[in-house]
């Protein structure tokens, strides 16, 4: 597993060990009482965590492939309903998607391909200003224009 | 034959390789044989060519004629604007993608 | 029309620059171009048949005289001197240089201008009806609440990677010029008790299996349309196959749960989207309905001197009644005989900004069939715009006639085409150049598309034809009475497809079968439809 960008959670070492939580599948945590990490698969359905969010420190979202974007709409989900722990993107993550993934909640990232710290930096500045609320709370154009 | 063909990536125009180099002409282009996907990993690889894939062809006196109507337009340009093709002089050049 | 403040700008300029650091990569081979693929393309940037091809975006079609010497400037500096206009109302280059392209960028922005979304899963640009703003029979200008869409849609972070691309159409008028069902959300604004409101229509389109949008809700007021779009979209986010590249758009997910399951969960969802605040205040509408406030219309009315009777039939089949008394909407054709439908010159581009400039209070619209729109001429000063028009050979009288035709670049510019399209466009109306027989056809709108992707709306057509490869040739299928009007329907399959000049052939036992038939008024589709389908198979294949 490569580094985890942006975690708050200690990074688990190479062999899985480490002080994080394993994130269970979703059918294994709807039935475990203990587990605090999930991972959700891009064809589940986060509002099947949200009677379970207080329990949660970590939900781990599946991005098997770039081009499929219904991970954007789970985190967004899992913010709106008001989870406050760690939100990661884990897979096919490019290191251009890191902006949007940021604006739907996630806050950790977890690219199958290792990024240049560089760019990533540069990806998650390059815009000041947006045009539509979203899940990171940034203030929409709309509003800045008439307060 | 098996020619290789793509486009070059900084300006985007089509090439077609000529044993040793990406022409942006078919005529130049060589037989690759069964060494085709070797070359145009490696030539990809170096950025000397963008999006490059395998096309059958026949060989005619004029040169390499690719099989696919698709790659003759590629080859020339677009038939209904000949002074934009490779050939603007040339009135026949439209039949040859038919 | 809308002018941007700062925060518009600093939008467009940001992604100037992040396009040039994603070019720098790759270019510099730090992205592969698998990765670089979704990034140009989002930046409107193929990888086509001869080059690379940009498309600028013409936000619901609508633009300037600065804008369009712009689109000129850049024809003539980064292209081959000529753009084409496409069936969304944008505007397209054919020879773009990969290392030029953020240079270009950075050009149209300072115009205010960009090619953002007009490619890739995402929300493309929203087009509207060209006569916005100029029609007597809208209820309100569709186009600030394109603007408002076209602001909410861009850089949308959960929208971005959809399943396939989405098309939004916003109208205000029961003639719907826009093709509004055919898309993948038409939005239509309606009156209902006094308050402004919209029906939305979703799950239209063409391609492969084409349908007709149905109704999903009947009313929506006017300040829940961004949230209620919201819904839709995240419904189609979660839920749209992702399986099959072919089953991906909108239109398969609504037609596989039914309209009114689709409608249902998207009214669930947009319970609670609408707590989230994602509707801008009123005072946003109104900031950008006064950039769409009516010109100072100042031109009396006039009786026009037909004395010239190549004036008075272009007046007759290309000028249309504008809302306000003394004015009218000219529209230019891109048709003209032996050209490439919607292709203009650089030299044509700047004729047109120089006539907007002076005669349509400095705006031009694009329509969905390719050609342009003064929206806003005097009616004095029609003589000078058709004299100036007719010098730069733009005042071809077709509009809507059978050589009015839309066609997609086909297999002359693009990859995904089986055939060509073009060369088919030119012999159509060569058979048919005669301008009286064409007027005595009168309104037959006449759609070609190269390939089944159906970029040429072939589905839509009065006629329509559909280019494909049979066994390595070029053959053609013919479709007869469809219609993307407010009479939405789909065309069908006449049989056996024909070669190129069979297929013009075929066109013509048609047109000579309607002449036959037609009853008094009866335009080609009219027939058609009141004698069916039978005799005009017959007439085509004996």
């Amino acid at each position: 597993m490569g580094d985890v960008i942006g975690s708050p959670l200690p990074n688990p070492s190479p062999e899985g060990e480490g002080l994080e939580q394993p994130a269970v599948t979703l059918d294994a945590f709807l039935d475990q009482s203990n587990a605090t990490a999930v991972r959700l698969e891009p064809d589940e359905d986060a509002r099947a965590l949200i009677p379970h969010l207080g329990r949660l420190e970590l939900i781990e979202i599946a991005f098997p492939a770039y081009r499929d974007g219904r991970g954007y709409s789970s985190a967004r989900i899992l913010r709106e309903a008001g989870y406050k722990g760690e939100l990661r993107a884990q897979g096919d993550v490019l290191v251009d998607q890191l902006a949007f993934m940021k604006r739907c909640g996630f806050d950790s990232f977890a690219p199958e391909a290792p990024l240049n710290d560089e760019v990533v930096a540069a990806s998650l500045a390059r815009y000041d200003r947006v045009y539509q609320p979203a899940a990171d709370g940034a203030a929409p154009v709309w509003k800045l224009r008439h307060g | 034959m098996k020619i290789l063909t793509g486009n070059d990536l900084a300006s985007g125009a089509v090439t077609w390789w000529a044993g040793s180099w990406w022409s942006r002409h078919v005529e130049d282009a060589v037989d690759v044989g069964e060494d085709g996907e070797a070359i145009l990993q490696r030539e990809d690889g170096a950025r000397r060519v963008n999006a490059p894939y395998l096309i059958a062809a026949i060989t005619t006196p004029e040169g390499p004629r690719p099989a696919h109507i698709k790659d003759r337009v590629r080859a020339l340009g677009p038939t209904v604007r000949p002074d934009l093709t490779l050939k603007p002089a040339d009135p026949q050049a439209g039949e040859w993608v038919i | 029309m809308y002018k941007y403040d700062q925060y518009d700008q600093a939008i467009v300029d940001a992604r100037v620059e992040e396009f040039r650091d994603q070019v720098r990569r790759r270019l510099a081979g730090e992205i592969t171009e698998d990765q670089f693929k979704p990034l140009r393309l989002m930046n409107g940037l193929y990888l086509q048949l001869h080059a690379y091809m940009l498309r600028v975006a013409i936000p619901y079609g609508t633009l300037d005289s600065r804008q369009m010497r712009m689109l000129a400037h850049i024809a003539r500096k980064y292209d081959r001197d000529y753009g084409h206009f496409t069936t969304r109302q944008n505007i397209q280059y054919n020879w773009i240089k990969l290392e030029e392209c953020p240079d270009l960028l950075a050009k149209l922005a300072t115009v205010e201008m960009h090619a953002i979304q007009t490619s890739g899963n995402c929300i493309r640009n929203i087009s509207s009806d060209q006569y916005a703003g100029a029609a007597a029979d809208e209820i309100a200008d569709p186009r600030p609440w394109a603007e408002l869409l076209r602001q909410w849609s861009t850089f949308h972070p959960e929208f971005s990677y959809l399943p396939r691309k989405f098309k939004i159409a916003v109208i205000a008028a029961d003639e719907a010029r826009a093709a509004m069902r055919l898309h993948d959300i038409g939005i239509q604004l309606i009156e209902r008790d006094g308050t402004l409101g919209a029906a939305f229509y979703v799950g239209g389109g063409m391609g492969r299996t084409p349908m007709i949008a149905p109704l999903i809700k009947d009313f929506v007021p006017a300040e829940d349309l961004l949230s209620y779009s919201e819904a839709c979209l995240r419904v189609y986010n979660r839920h749209g196959r992702r399986d099959n590249i072919y089953k991906a758009r909108i239109k398969i997910l609504v037609h596989e749960l039914g309209a009114e399951e689709y409608a249902r969960q998207v009214e669930e969802e947009f319970a609670h989207v609408k707590a989230l605040n994602i509707d801008p205040p009123a005072a946003e509408l109104e900031r950008i309905q006064a950039f769409f406030a009516p010109p100072p219309f100042d031109a009396a009315d006039v009786e026009l001197d037909r004395s010239d009777p190549d004036f008075a039939v272009w007046l007759d089949q290309n000028v249309k009644p504008h809302k306000q008394a003394g004015y009218a909407i000219v529209n230019i054709s891109l048709k003209p005989l032996g050209g490439i439908p919607g292709d203009a010159s650089s030299a044509q581009i700047d004729v047109m900004a120089n006539l907007a400039e002076r005669y349509s209070f400095d705006e031009l619209r694009v329509t969905h069939a390719q050609n342009i729109v003064l929206p806003h001429v005097a009616k004095r000063d029609l003589y000078a715009v058709w004299q100036a028009l007719a010098e730069a050979g733009l005042a071809e009288a077709n509009l809507d006639l059978i050589s009015d035709i839309i066609a997609c670049p086909g297999l002359d510019y693009c990859s995904l085409a089986n055939a060509r399209s073009i060369p088919v466009a030119q012999k159509i109306a060569r058979r048919f150049a005669d301008p009286a027989r064409q007027r005595d056809l009168g309104e037959l709108k006449l759609k070609i598309s190269g390939c089944i992707n159906a970029c040429g709306h072939h589905h839509a057509g009065h006629i329509g034809i559909l280019g494909v490869d049979r066994k390595g040739t070029e053959n053609y299928q013919l479709l007869l009475g469809g219609s993307g009007a407010e009479d939405a329907s789909l065309g069908k399959i006449t049989g056996p497809g024909f070669s190129e000049d069979g297929v013009v052939d075929a066109i013509e036992r048609v047109t000579d079968k309607y002449v036959a038939l037609r009853a008094d008024g009866e335009r080609f589709l009219d027939t058609y439809r009141r004698v069916g389908f039978e005799p005009f198979k017959e007439a085509i294949y004996g």
